[in-house]
């Protein structure tokens, strides 16, 4: 089955991506979960976003267009990439998701996806 | 009264009175509805009427009330009509007689590691039934959703009941393979993969119980003296900024005299009754470590004996690689590293105590760029943020 893994991180999370003193432990945890995740043979996909602050949301309503600066959704923590791995069950999904840095400093989601 | 007494005492009345009746009734989920009933009634009642003389004899009749009331309600099957025989007996027993009633947690223990329960529902099924932990946070220590958790929890119960499972204490040639059942649920206390983070004091109070129920059977002891070992050291893994400190170079003064004391007096105890077994190995593979604090060193040659003693009734991939770590320790890393080239590769994909274990003997024999392949898998394997940055440090040096 396959699973999306979201990650959602903290204020703090995004300013280590380019903090001098810590964007090697973080872009180090990220590339040793991506190469675990890999050699598993468990990685489907993913990408790491920008932060929310350089997201544009759009709306349509009545045939007029609402576009917004920022996140669709204000909130202490923010999309901040995605897995798509493949695993057998849940339970398999959720100890690779238990493993990726931001479960202990954010949150990350684990979603079914629809199988198309 | 603290609050840690308030809890202990709640969790004792809460597993006997559910496994009185539950053994009674043969039937965990209708005797969990019925005491969960008789509590609320407990709580409307008590703060009007005061609390009578003996609460748990109230209780029990409550929760009996309900069983009866709800059996009679319902369709009775012939198992039901059965049960619910025994337990009008039982009443008519304890009012006659006056006896307090029997401690019944340990048939219900093994119930719950019965062989046609599922595996992975066993040790939930006893921190629920026996301990009356919520769903949730049982959910939580076993990394499985909660609404997961609570799926499989009302299935094995439901298979109790329909499949008949005996509320007997096991005979004494099934009981090794019982008492394995319900110690391989909490291996991990030792915090190797920390899985059952937060749940080792549930699992020493579990311990406590079934060794003291059945006196008889070493091995239940010698779980209880493993549990207590890894916990003594509780303290001495997390430096004073929260870093992650490997046993090797845990400070002794940190490590709980008393708990170890205790752990050895248990395991001696064990020893007497001259049955070894996989419990009592592993408690006396921890009881070596523990010797560090009062010889100031560690005897990794009997440590890898005792993994030896241990492979050959329980090969588990994590003795496996306990076995390589103290094979390196006492003969060199080239042997840790062999011992380690011979275990099946299906077993240690995503195993990251040998991910690391492997980095940390590549590193140590000059084979840098290994290393650091191996260090790449194990950080990312890493679910602990401490044990992570530790491993980060170490991929920086090798």
């Amino acid at each position: 089955m396959k699973y999306t893994v979201l990650i959602y991180e903290s204020e703090a999370d995004f300013s280590a991506r380019t903090d001098a003193k810590r964007q090697d432990a973080y872009w180090g945890a990220y590339r040793a979960y991506t190469k675990a995740l890999t050699e598993a043979g468990v990685m489907v996909g993913g990408a790491p976003l920008q932060p929310g602050h350089l997201a544009t949301t759009i709306r349509q309503r009545d045939g007029k267009r609402h576009v917004q600066d920022g996140p669709y959704a204000e909130a202490k923590e923010q999309l901040g990439g995605y897995y798509v791995i493949e695993v057998p069950d849940l339970d398999k999904a959720l100890e690779w998701a238990a493993r990726c840095p931001a479960a202990s400093s954010g949150a990350v989601e684990v979603r079914p996806n629809l199988p198309m | 009264m603290s609050h840690a007494e308030a809890e202990l005492a709640a969790r004792t009345a809460y597993g006997r009175l559910l496994a009185y009746l539950a053994a009674g009734w043969r039937d965990v989920a209708s005797a969990e509805d019925a005491l969960g009933d008789a509590f609320l009634a407990a709580l409307e009642t008590w703060p009007r009427a005061g609390v009578p003389d003996k609460p748990e004899a109230w209780l029990l009749a409550a929760a009996r009330r309900r069983l009866v009331d709800g059996a009679r309600h319902a369709k009775v099957e012939v198992t039901a009509a059965a049960g619910l025989q025994m337990v009008i007996e039982r009443v008519q027993h304890e009012v006659s007689s006056d006896a307090i009633f029997p401690d019944e947690r340990l048939r219900l223990l093994f119930v719950c590691a019965h062989p046609a329960i599922d595996e992975a529902a066993r040790t939930p099924l006893m921190l629920q039934t026996v301990l009356g932990l919520d769903a949730a946070r049982i959910a939580s220590a076993f990394l499985v959703s909660p609404a997961a958790m609570g799926q499989r929890l009302v299935r094995v119960k439901a298979k109790i009941r329909d499949a008949g499972i005996r509320f007997e204490i096991p005979e004494p040639h099934e009981l090794p393979e019982r008492l394995e059942a319900y110690g391989s649920g909490w291996e991990d206390v030792a915090g190797a993969d920390a899985r059952r983070r937060g749940l080792a004091e549930e699992a020493i109070w579990l311990g406590r119980l079934v060794a003291g129920l059945v006196p008889g059977e070493p091995e239940a002891r010698g779980l209880l003296a493993l549990m207590l070992h890894c916990e003594a050291r509780r303290a001495a893994r997390r430096d004073a900024n929260g870093g992650y400190v490997p046993l090797a170079r845990q400070n002794v003064a940190r490590w709980s005299r008393g708990t170890m004391d205790e752990a050895e007096e248990i395991l001696a105890a064990a020893a007497r009754e001259k049955k070894p077994g996989r419990f009592q190995l592993e408690a006396a593979i921890q009881s070596a470590h523990a010797r560090r604090a009062v010889t100031g060193r560690t005897d990794w040659e009997a440590i890898a004996l005792l993994y030896e003693g241990l492979l050959r009734c329980a090969p588990t991939v994590g003795a496996r690689v306990g076995h390589a770590a103290a094979l390196a320790e006492a003969r060199g890393a080239a042997a840790g590293l062999a011992a380690l080239d011979a275990l099946v590769p299906a077993t240690i994909r995503t195993y990251q105590p040998y991910w690391a274990l492997r980095a940390h003997l590549l590193g140590s024999l000059g084979r840098a760029a290994e290393a650091r392949h191996a260090y790449g898998l194990a950080i990312g394997m890493c679910e602990d943020p401490a044990a992570r940055a530790f491993l980060v440090g170490q991929a920086a040096s090798a």
